[in-house]
């Protein structure tokens, strides 16, 4: 079996799972009573919000931890539109068409609620055109916020985000990222990036080696936000409830090692995901590349680990159904609630839509190899062949 | 049968679950799927649906198939189904027909589209849990579609449109069986579904409320107009005729001083036409187009002898037939006895003893 669906989740890392089992075990108490193992079980939380803070490049603004990357991008959309709605701002927002749909349906909730929301397409390279962006602040009522995803989880683009916020920004917009996919191997450095970049950014654990179930919302300092939930007053107010606190540990534990190893890991994924899309493309010529063909790290390039390929005239369920028996485990598009395929919104917005129903993702990870990604181009040309309309 | 693929359609049902479990001690390699066919328009209504639809089906399926030790997938042909089964379904009630869309869906959906997908899969053949038999005549050269052993389950009527081509690559493992040897079985394999209850409703539909979502298609079409008797007296008012069957007699709002049947339902004026007993009997109807299925079609247009089925679930009749103008796509029925329930779009089948000689929807009753 070749796992190529890294983006999808990851198999969690034994340092991670050792600091979880030890968290259980030494610390399980209840982080927020007065008590010394109360402590105990604070510090080691606390020790957790620092690594992953170290991870983000981000000594400043506060990191709420969530139950997923979901929930950090409902908490920024949901608390930036109750934030804005409590200032009488216009009720008007804007993201794009190509959003995960942790973000997207928000909107689409925020629009039954009575917001009005902008959808910006993406172009035929799976990006979200700044010029597009420009128009959509522009426009009156001036939006009450943005949100644009750091890279796109299908195709791994990367979005213009800090033109974004420099755009925005100038006209007092706060803007919201989805980094999900981006960072788990892009180092967002958002201290770096200082008011040029989002005020919001949602990650989560289980992209990097971490647990399921856990995620972290990064919220500037000074940004107004509203809380989804209501209770203890854990995590500022803002994500009440006894926290998850063995999935934290585990989490902070899956981004100290993250951090130490992207950049090397970033070259590596660069070769073995090059050498799977090298060896497809020699075998069939015609299968065709969904987003940039450049891997960067600047808006506009490709994150090294996704792979999405587009293969004309075969249907991508089919395809997905015969690599699966075949012992490669990829993804297509979006599944539905009963597990079925939907044909990808975001290649179709891509200026091919009959390349939707057509894709499969292929994604790469920590325990890819190149030998492997070789077999997996192998298998994926001849059962993409013998599918062939 | 030893390494040869089959799709088995799951849906989670103790018919549909036994037939996989058949398969797979026959030795075939079986892919079990569950078809995705119909998303109604809000989540909440989606959960409630009962029938091959649902999530729950889809879970109750998983879980067979996780028993079995067989892959299984969720295929995508909503497309498919929303263009065939539920097109035709609210283009034949705008027509003022009464359709049946068990029957299109096997013919475009369950034995062509899935068929076309288990061919991408690798696999020769598609399975389900109908109780129905298929074998090859050497004689005549042609596949044989029979009732099931169990003919208070016998499903072969919602099967007649398969093509020749269809049914040489579909496998009905439960046709040979009793429906209490089905839950017997299943009992004994430990299948979660041994004691559900099984849904006889149109899936898409909620609550066998097939007037409301008909509302929704086609609002249009639920205007109300008067109802009259067949010399054109006006006798009362109807409330949209999608919600009226040729020989219904109930829901009329009529006060008469014997009971009054629907005679026809009259798309083009928007009335319904309504008579006694002794007016609904019909004898003489059309079918169009016909599917030859045990039987290759009569070389001339004499009239023969067989029995006929007009509704999914009514007892056969005599009846004999002939080629309507000498065209194979065509027949001409005559009952013995007059029926009330001729309706057109429901299909009339043809048996002799178990087979299903040919069948279609019937197109027009004569007066």
């Amino acid at each position: 079996m070749i796992y190529l669906d890294w983006a999808a989740t990851t198999p969690i890392r034994e340092e991670v799972l050792e600091a979880m089992v030890a968290f259980e075990r030494e610390a399980w108490a209840n982080p927020s009573s007065t008590h010394a193992a109360g402590r105990q079980a604070r510090s080691r939380l606390e020790a957790a919000r620092r690594a992953v803070r170290r991870w983000l490049g981000a000594e400043t603004g506060r990191i709420v931890f969530t139950s997923g990357g979901t929930e950090a991008d409902n908490l920024a959309v949901f608390g930036l539109a109750a934030a804005a709605e409590a200032r009488g701002r216009p009720r008007r927002a804007v993201t794009s068409a190509i959003e995960h749909r942790a973000v997207l349906d928000a909107f689409r909730e925020l629009e039954r609620r009575g917001w009005e929301v902008t959808y910006l397409p993406g172009d035929g390279r799976g990006l979200v055109p700044p010029e597009s962006l420009e128009a959509a602040l522009e426009a009156e009522p001036g939006p009450a916020f943005l949100s644009l995803m750091w890279a796109n989880n299908e195709t791994g683009a990367l979005q213009p985000v800090v033109e974004a916020a420099r755009l925005a920004h100038r006209r007092g917009i706060p803007v919201h990222s989805d980094a999900v996919q981006a960072a788990p191997l892009l180092e967002l450095g958002l201290d770096a990036l200082g008011p040029d970049g989002p005020d919001l950014v949602a990650v989560s654990a289980h992209k990097l080696g971490g647990p399921k179930g856990v995620g972290a919302l990064w919220i500037r300092d000074g940004l107004e936000l509203s809380p989804l939930l209501f209770g203890g007053g854990q995590e500022a107010e803002l994500r009440p409830g006894t926290e998850n606190a063995a999935g934290i540990v585990g989490f902070g534990r899956a981004a100290e090692l993250a951090a130490r190893e992207a950049g090397a890991e970033w070259e590596r994924l660069r070769r073995v995901a090059g050498r799977f899309l090298g060896e497809v493309r020699r075998r069939l010529p015609d299968a065709v590349l969904n987003g940039p063909e450049e891997v960067g790290r600047r808006a506009g390039a490709r994150l090294p680990s996704i792979v999405n390929l587009g293969f004309p005239g075969v249907r991508a369920e089919s395809l997905l159904i015969r690599l699966d028996l075949a012992g490669v485990e990829a993804s297509a598009g979006a599944a539905c609630s009963a597990g079925s395929l939907e044909p990808s919104h975001v290649i179709a917005a891509m200026g091919r839509p009959e390349l939707a129903g057509a894709s499969l993702r292929f994604s790469f990870g920590r325990l890819s190899d190149e030998e492997e990604a070789a077999e997996a181009a192998a298998i994926v040309a001849r059962e993409a062949g013998a599918l062939r309309r | 049968m030893a390494g040869m693929r089959v799709v088995a359609a799951m849906s989670g049902g103790v018919d549909s679950s036994v037939a996989a479990a058949l398969l797979v001690e026959q030795g075939y390699e079986v892919i079990g799927v569950t078809l995705q066919i119909w998303q109604a328009r809000d989540p909440g209504a989606q959960a409630r649906l009962g029938g091959c639809c649902s999530l729950g089906a889809v879970s109750d399926a998983r879980r067979v198939a996780e028993l079995l030790g067989i892959p299984y997938y969720v295929l995508n042909l909503q497309e498919a189904f929303r263009r065939s089964v539920i097109d035709d379904f609210v283009r034949e009630y705008a027509r003022g027909r009464t359709p049946n869309p068990c029957i299109v869906c096997n013919r475009e959906i369950k034995f062509a589209a899935l068929l076309e997908r288990a061919r991408e899969l690798g696999a020769d053949y598609v399975a389900s849990g109908h109780y129905a038999r298929v074998d090859w005549e050497p004689e005549r050269g042609r596949w044989r579609l029979r009732r099931g052993r169990d003919a208070r389950k016998d499903q072969s009527y919602v099967l007649y449109p398969l093509e020749q081509e269809q049914l040489a690559h579909v496998l009905f493992p439960l046709g040979g069986m009793e429906k209490a040897e089905t839950r017997r079985l299943a009992a004994e394999l430990g299948l979660p579904v041994a004691s559900k209850p099984e849904s006889q409703e149109i899936c898409f539909v909620r609550d066998g409320d097939y007037a409301r979502f008909l509302e929704e298609e086609i609002p249009d079409r639920f205007v109300p107009g008067p109802i009259v008797d067949r010399q054109g007296r006006v006798l009362g008012r109807h409330r949209g005729l999608p919600r009226y069957t040729v020989g219904q007699r109930r829901g009329l709002g009529l006060a008469a001083p014997e009971p009054l049947y629907v005679l026809e339902v009259d798309a083009g004026a928007n009335r319904l036409v309504v008579g006694t007993a002794s007016e609904a009997g019909r004898r003489r109807f059309e079918v169009e187009p016909v599917t030859w299925v045990s039987e290759a079609p009569p070389a001339d247009d004499g009239w023969r002898e067989a029995t006929v089925q007009i509704r999914a679930h009514s007892p056969v009749r005599a009846v004999r037939y002939r080629l309507a103008g000498g065209d194979p796509g065509r027949l001409e029925l005559e009952l013995l006895e007059p029926l009330r329930a001729v309706t057109p779009g429901q299909s009339a089948v043809l048996y002799r003893g178990d087979e299903v000689v040919a069948g279609g929807p019937i197109l027009r009753v004569r007066e």
